[in-house]
């Protein structure tokens, strides 16, 4: 493992898309932050800017309005990224399944790299869900290194 | 000569680690502070390391340019500071890297990164008047604009010019985008206009604006260590306690606007510039 995987694995920043969620997700999501969890002790920050994130976390079900936004929260982040889909909505679309506007869960857009399962997932999930996230992220990079030389 | 030009060049090496380890603290500390354990104490250098290996994502090509020539102004001035050169001189260049990094976020279209830039440039505003004050201060005591001449004192500057050590505090607070002068980004991971002046810098960029951060600290506590020459031990451990007060002032205040902070840089920062200047006026330069 270089210096490079380290830093990496030792400094996601993520960026939080709400894209139709009950603010359920969410409140557990945001719970992480707080001093109870506090993931900055992992080098988490909550960086709100998609130019600076390195992992996208998605939370609820994707309808018609918020894919063009969740697609372009992901376009602006630089490589190499991860996107992690945390609780049921975001998973399958959830409850709203079927609906007349949703198109379903956010791999309907993107290509998620982990699911965080849960009505709403635990905040310990959600933190085990971006742990993965990061696992993914470092081993596609390490591919493309390959693949390159 | 050579000796300054070797303690210049030993800064320059040394300053990013010395300053990175101080930011490392005051995460930790802030974190202490919000009853949480906070990250690591190298976390400053993973963050950098981090955003040095993402991928180019630029929106023009002189957005590089200005955060290079940011990066170039703070490595600079440390370096003229550690060889005794001109303050006046250290000024213009550290404010040249300033309008630089200004232009840089003036130079895309978001409009977060518009306003951002648009505070940073009454931020600058703000306090500059308090740099050239205590310059201009400096020079009624030696008689020279240059930061070797403060070493041919006697009696150490923090005790003729104590209200400068608070303005430089000051100073410190706004350089550094800490509460409650964060007003065109802030230091911490707050939000402010998404990020502010920093919005649009992505990857590489962002990791040489924070590496230009770890120099602007460190020149900042520089600044203040000078007001204890005869012995540079207190200088440091006076520089410490400032910046121990600007992580508290960050902790326990809230953001306030640009127009508050312009009016409290100009009343107060200002009075208590003049009045110490006037003082120094009336009992002229100091014995050598």
């Amino acid at each position: 493992m270089g210096l490079i995987d380290i830093a990496r694995s030792k400094s996601p920043w993520i960026l939080h898309f709400d894209a139709g969620a009950c603010n359920g997700c969410d409140i557990e999501l945001l719970a992480c932050l707080t001093p109870v969890y506090d993931v900055e002790r992992f080098g988490i920050i909550n960086i709100g800017n998609p130019k600076h994130a390195d992992v996208l976390l998605v939370t609820g079900t994707v309808n018609k309005r918020s894919a063009r936004v969740l697609r372009n929260l992901y376009d602006q982040m630089p490589e190499p990224k991860a996107v992690v889909a945390i609780g049921a909505c975001a998973l399958s679309g959830g409850v709203f399944h079927q609906c007349y506007n949703i198109l379903g869960g956010v791999d309907s857009v993107l290509p998620v790299d982990v699911y965080v399962p849960g009505c709403a997932p635990k905040p310990e999930a959600i933190i085990e869900g971006v742990v993965m996230a990061l696992g993914k992220m470092q081993e596609r990079e390490h591919a493309r290194k390959r693949g390159a030389a | 000569m050579m000796a300054e030009y070797l303690a210049a060049l030993a800064a320059v090496l040394v300053a990013p680690f010395i300053g990175g380890v101080l930011m490392g603290i005051d995460r930790i500390v802030s974190a202490r502070l919000q009853s949480r354990q906070g990250p690591p104490l190298f976390q400053p250098f993973y963050d950098i390391l981090k955003l040095f290996a993402k991928r180019r994502m630029a929106a023009n090509t002189f957005q590089m340019i200005s955060v290079s020539v940011y990066l170039a102004s703070m490595v600079l001035s440390l370096a003229l500071l550690f060889m005794g050169q001109d303050l006046l001189v250290l000024l213009f260049i550290l404010a040249l890297g300033n309008i630089m990094l200004i232009l840089g976020g003036f130079s895309v279209k978001s409009p977060y990164s518009q306003l951002g830039s648009q505070r940073e440039v009454i931020v600058l505003l703000a306090y500059e008047p308090l740099l050239v004050c205590m310059v201009v201060g400096t020079y009624i005591m030696t008689g020279s604009f240059s930061a070797a001449s403060i070493f041919g004192l006697e009696r150490p500057l923090a005790l003729s010019m104590p209200a400068f050590v608070i303005t430089q505090a000051l100073v410190m607070a706004m350089k550094l985008h800490k509460s409650p002068f964060d007003v065109s980004a802030s230091h911490h991971a707050h939000q402010e206009l998404v990020r502010g002046i920093y919005t649009e810098f992505s990857g590489p960029q962002m990791a040489v604006i924070e590496l230009a951060h770890l120099y602007e600290l460190v020149l900042l506590l520089g600044f203040i260590a000078l007001f204890w020459h005869t012995n540079l031990g207190i200088g440091i451990a006076l520089a410490l306690a400032c910046y121990g007060a600007v992580i508290v002032l960050d902790n326990i205040s809230a953001r306030m606007t640009t127009r508050w902070m312009f009016g409290f840089t100009w009343s107060f920062g200002l009075a208590l510039a003049a009045a110490n200047l006037a003082a120094l006026y009336a009992t002229g330069p100091l014995p050598r």
